[in-house]
């Protein structure tokens, strides 16, 4: 009985402990950001002399920083480019991914084995071994680049092997055979069955690589900065590049700038923070 | 009919997405081994095949195996810390805290914004935050920015790769140590087995599964690092911190040795497959089920 009690003793403070480490490090972790919460609304000699100082130490607080921000980034435009690139690459890499799964599983022929495979060690190769014919193609010879129709079909040709890995793993494993075979007896066509019994059911992969997916498009920098020139163009981190270019040491500027790109995906993850952390870890585990 | 059908279905489902795959992914691949061999300047209309001259350039090019041993070095610091930390991190996180979702979402943070955005709030915290500090206290330390000096400006990227990286292995650790069963926990206990050998002998073999997946996907990123390479020190001071991507990515866009730099990019994605191969292999043979 005392036993216990000492167990458990030991025990609280070992949480104790265990939790003002945690506090500490997770401070540090968060620190980075919170320097550029209090310098976007600061001047720059301001933000020079004492990156430290709270907001109500220092006179001259104003929005000015994210208004000048705003229009030099051109951040609706920006905004808008990447809100548009990452829609629809999401949904149609899913769809396509999807389908392509599909009829792997469900199509056990010598094309189906072998891009299969293909995917698979596809998987391992990094982006940099492919950028240089890439550009060789689409721009040279195809003379394509600049378009974000461009974008939008690399993108969803880059993430297609992974996301069919997952939704064949998906399928072989969660969607019964017996129930398209029910919907063709009732006279369901192919494209009948998949949309309306199947697809339904693969709600749960379709989150997870939705997730997984659009997070990668909404930051990806390289691929853009190769496909993308045009100024009207940008997505926002190719924008927030080529701004901080011209305006590196105005800091006050950079700082809002900074926290625009950052705002938004902010508020989306407090929403979405369930989904998204289960998104990642499942993606990552599978 | 049954075949027509057949050819109907494959024209549907698979088609498209195979399209896309084939000529963003195996078609550039392939085409890359070949570029390889051509002395392509980026824009002229001719190549000319020239054999294995470019694996000879890539031989002489000493700044690509200067930045190749960086990247190695860089790697093994990111993977070891990123893996330990997180590790540790995701143990304090699953001993039934109060809170653990709420620090489990904020370690993640990182992750969620890129890497250009990343570097450049480090940027600022380096060479105004720490200066400022350095100046105030007198820290030698920090009194001249990180980043403009050789070996701290590599600290410094190890540092905030470190940070991003961190938050996503935690998630997966945390994901492992739920899954322990507590049976086996509790029978451990009941053995005797005190905190250092239960973990030694119990969590560790049991935790492989992830740590497998962590080794390998902090591996691959920390290898191809580009993003954050390129916005927090752009390679600065004089090229020291230019990791082997960024040299790819110099050697064809900027000094438009196209042929050189491609062949830079498949000893590198060789590089990566094998060591990913070999990581994948050893780890794997460590896993246990309870």
């Amino acid at each position: 009985m005392k036993k216990t009690t000492i167990g458990g003793n030991k025990r609280k403070a070992a949480n104790i402990l265990a939790i003002t480490g945690l506090v500490i490090i997770f401070i540090a972790y968060m620190f980075p950001f919170l320097m550029v919460l209090i310098n976007s609304l600061k001047q720059k000699r301001d933000i020079i002399k004492s990156p430290f100082s709270w907001l109500y130490t220092i006179k001259g607080l104003s929005f000015d920083n994210f208004v000048k921000a705003f229009t030099q980034m051109d951040f609706l435009n920006a905004f808008k480019n990447s809100l548009i690139v990452t829609v629809s690459s999401t949904v149609l890499v899913t769809l396509l991914a999807a389908m392509l799964a599909y009829y792997i599983v469900r199509h056990n022929n010598k094309i189906s084995k072998i891009t299969f495979a293909l995917m698979v060690a596809s998987m391992i190769i990094p982006f940099q071994a492919i950028m240089i014919p890439l550009v060789s193609i689409y721009g040279g010879m195809l003379n394509v680049l600049n378009h974000r129709i461009t974008l939008i079909f690399m993108h969803t040709g880059f993430s297609m092997a992974m996301s069919v890995f997952m939704f064949h793993g998906f399928i072989k494993g969660n969607v019964p055979i017996a129930l398209e075979e029910a919907a063709y007896i009732d006279g369901c066509t192919h494209s009948q069955t998949f949309f309306k019994i199947v697809l339904p059911l693969l709600k749960p992969i379709i989150s997870t690589m939705v997730i997984l997916n659009s997070m990668a498009f909404w930051n990806d920098f390289l691929l853009p900065s190769l496909v993308l020139t045009d100024k009207k163009l940008l997505t926002l981190p190719l924008s927030t590049y080529s701004f901080y270019g011209t305006y590196s040491a105005d800091y006050g500027t950079i700082m809002a700038g900074l926290l625009l790109c950052v705002i938004p995906i902010l508020i989306l993850y407090v929403a979405l923070q369930k989904q998204i952390i289960g998104g990642v870890v499942a993606g990552a585990v599978k | 009919m049954e075949s027509k059908n057949k050819g109907k279905d494959f024209g549907m489902f698979a088609l498209p997405g195979m399209f896309c795959f084939f000529a963003v992914v195996i078609v550039p691949f392939v085409y890359g081994i070949y570029l390889t061999l051509t002395d392509w300047n980026g824009v002229s209309k001719v190549k000319h095949f020239i054999g294995l001259k470019n694996f000879a350039g890539v031989v002489k090019d000493t700044q690509f195996w200067t930045s190749l041993l960086l990247t190695f070095k860089y790697v093994i610091l990111v993977v070891v810390l990123v893996n330990v930390l997180a590790f540790a991190i995701a143990y304090l996180l699953t001993r039934g805290i109060k809170g653990q979702n709420f620090f489990r979402a904020g370690f993640f943070t990182p992750n969620l914004i890129g890497g250009i955005v990343l570097g450049y709030i480090w940027q600022f915290v380096f060479s105004r935050v720490f200066v400022n500090i350095g100046e105030a206290t007198g820290w030698s330390l920090f009194e001249i920015s990180w980043l403009s000096d050789p070996n701290k400006a590599f600290a410094a990227l190890v540092l905030v790769s470190v940070w991003q990286l961190s938050g996503y292995m935690i998630l997966i650790y945390v994901a492992g140590f739920m899954g322990l069963s507590e049976d086996v926990m509790e029978a451990a206990s009941i053995d005797g087995a005190s905190g250092w050998i239960k973990l030694k002998n119990i969590i560790m073999p049991l935790m492989m599964s992830s740590v497998t997946i962590c080794l390998f996907l902090t591996l691959s990123r920390a290898f191809m690092v580009y993003d954050v390479n390129l916005s927090l020190t752009a390679g600065a001071p004089y090229g020291t911190t230019e990791m082997a991507a960024m040299h790819v990515y110099e050697k064809a866009f900027t000094s438009r040795q196209f042929g050189v730099g491609q062949a830079e990019a498949l000893i590198l994605f060789i590089i990566v497959a094998c060591i990913s191969g070999i990581q994948g292999y050893m780890t794997k043979k460590q896993e246990v089920v309870a």
